[in-house]
């Protein structure tokens, strides 16, 4: 009886008919697929992406070269050099980071005493050589200003857990 | 006449060797002779490098050995760390550990199972597993900040509790309010809401997988009685995981040695009889369920047990952030965990845990100073992968594709 069963059941494609009922269930419910550039999928506050650095509302950059990233950075990605200022406050001469050594763990963020060094939620991004991909100080300075608003919101969202 | 056996490059660029596998098989017409795997494609040197950086900062490259179950190595790694230590973690970080360890087993199996499902030539099944990784990453983001490469766990817990928000789509010209309201139905509450509502989808999507395939009759004749393995063989080999269990033996970490809250938690180990590739993927499809059942136990736990995530033993864990800015001791604790890192006690330890793959082990050396003096990675792929030879010996050339899914091989941790 059993065996007959299971002989009318593989001659019928029954399995093959259940599979099928799965697919044209699914070719028939709504589609979940973005149109990427025009709509994106929704993004954490604590998501890591491109670097940049921040200043302080009077425009004063935040940076006061402690060094701290650089020690911590495991992919040995940051570069600082530092002098006296002609006011006579500590501030960074060189600072960069090297996109094509960063592994994006979020150390530099997260040692960073002065919410300088940060990571912003700028997923596209792009150079053409070794040069484009490293970040100086001016080209995180610029980051930091354009995306401001985006780089406080997100820090305020996230704060208390941290 | 004598016909000369042929030699067959598959690889390192062919889709279905996972990554850079290089094999060398020898045929005698379509049938494998001898296969011998090349490796060390990927090497990266992870052990070394990591005698050249403190503790905590080699944590980001665990992500990156099996790159597909990324938190399950930081859990290994940071739990030999602990051992050294000798200190206690947060209960509630122990919980969030395990819930992400199973987040990463799902997340792992569903890679698996639609790669191999492609491999062996449903197409469908990629794209519904990749569906649901899609959420299961959304969550990895949500608590981590990176969809993948979390560096998440930390000695002494994990980095931050979880989130009481999760982010919202947004209308575009292509989705309107109404539309955009219902995508976020699910994101309305906290992270653990979202996890719960995925966890109470997720077996309406696994009886899905298993109607395209289980009965399926040429899943079957793919992966019936192909590469099989006998239990005493399986030991011998040094197998565990799937592949273990696969053949029959109930082998598994978080039962024989439980780890954080595993003895706290229901859940079954599945055991295959046949030791053939068709019993591995029965074996990983109910390990997905089981999963899934110990997400939820782990929901449960969370919602009732706020607390620290993090050990207050600022030795070890540095302090949080508002202490930092406030208080002179913190920060100097601050300064001296992010330059100098972690004094580690004079000794060796040994952690392993279940990784959705097999025993995932990390060997630790220290001689006292702030960086390992040794560390020695066991990766599960790398005795599976040295088993091919005697799996697919005998077997037709497109049963290899078959052989080299079951195994489920990720060739960041092999080569490492």
């Amino acid at each position: 009886m059993n065996s007959m069963f299971r002989f009318l059941k593989s001659l019928f494609l029954l399995e093959l008919f259940g599979g099928m009922r799965v697919t044209g269930r699914h070719f028939w419910r709504k589609k979940i697929t973005l149109h990427y550039p025009e709509e994106r999928a929704p993004v954490s506050p604590r998501f890591r992406a491109l670097h940049a650095q921040r200043r302080y509302a009077n425009g004063e950059e935040r940076c006061i070269a402690c060094k701290l990233c650089e020690v911590v950075c495991p992919a040995m990605a940051i570069t600082i050099e530092s002098a006296q200022r002609e006011d006579g406050s500590r501030r960074t001469t060189r600072y960069e980071i090297d996109l094509t050594k960063c592994i994006f763990c979020g150390f530099c963020e997260e040692s960073c005493p002065v919410d300088s060094i940060v990571e912003t939620h700028v997923y596209e991004y792009h150079g053409e050589s070794r040069d484009e991909l490293l970040m100086t100080k001016e080209k995180l300075l610029a980051v930091g200003d354009k995306y401001e608003a985006q780089i406080a919101a997100a820090r305020a969202q996230d704060a208390k857990y941290r | 006449m004598e016909i000369r056996n042929f030699t067959l490059n598959f690889g390192p660029q062919h889709p279905a060797a996972h990554g850079v596998l290089r094999l060398v098989l020898e045929m005698d017409g379509e049938v494998i002779e001898r296969a011998d795997p090349h490796v060390g494609l990927l090497h990266r040197a992870t052990e070394k490098l990591a005698e050249q950086r403190h503790w905590v900062q080699s944590l980001p490259y665990m992500d990156r050995l099996d790159y597909v179950s990324m938190m399950c190595n930081e859990h290994g790694y940071v739990l030999a760390m602990e051992r050294l230590l000798g200190i206690e973690v947060p209960e509630r970080a122990q919980y969030i550990r395990v819930m992400f360890d199973e987040i990463t087993r799902i997340l792992n199996h569903l890679l698996w199972l639609g790669s191999h499902a492609l491999d062996v030539g449903a197409m469908t099944m990629f794209l519904y597993c990749f569906r649901e990784r899609e959420d299961l990453m959304d969550c990895y983001e949500a608590v981590s900040g990176a969809r993948m490469h979390a560096a998440y766990y930390r000695p002494g817990g994990v980095y931050r509790d979880l989130p009481e928000t999760m982010p919202q789509y947004q209308t575009s010209k292509w989705h309107d309010e109404a539309q955009v309201h219902e995508s976020n139905q699910n994101r309305r509450g906290s992270l653990l809401d979202f996890i719960e509502d995925f966890t109470n989808r997720f077996p309406g999507y696994v009886d899905d997988y298993e109607t395209l395939l289980t009965d399926n009759r040429i899943w079957k004749q793919r992966t019936v009685g192909i590469g099989v393995v006998s239990p005493e063989r399986a030991l011998q080999l040094g197998f565990s995981g799937p592949m273990l269990r696969g053949s029959g033996i109930a082998w598994d970490l978080r039962k024989k040695q439980p780890y954080e809250v595993y003895d706290r938690l229901a859940f079954d180990i599945p055991v295959g009889t046949n030791g053939d590739s068709y019993d591995r993927y029965l074996v990983r499809i109910e390990e997905m369920r089981q999963s899934n059942r110990i997400i939820k136990q782990c929901i449960a736990w969370l919602r009732k047990n706020p607390g620290p995530v993090i050990s207050g033993d600022h030795k070890v864990a540095p302090p949080p952030r508002a202490d930092v800015k406030a208080d002179m001791e913190s920060l100097i604790h601050h300064f001296k965990l992010m330059s100098e890192g972690i004094g580690m006690p004079e000794g060796e330890a040994y952690a392993a845990v279940e990784h959705p793959k097999g025993e995932f082990g990390i060997y630790i050396v220290s001689d006292g100073a702030n960086k390992p003096y040794r560390l020695k990675i066991r990766a599960p792929g790398f005795a599976h992968l040295s088993a091919l030879d005697e799996m697919v010996r005998g077997h037709m050339l497109a049963d290899v594709v078959a052989v080299i899914g079951t195994q489920d091989i990720v060739f960041g941790e092999i080569d490492r």
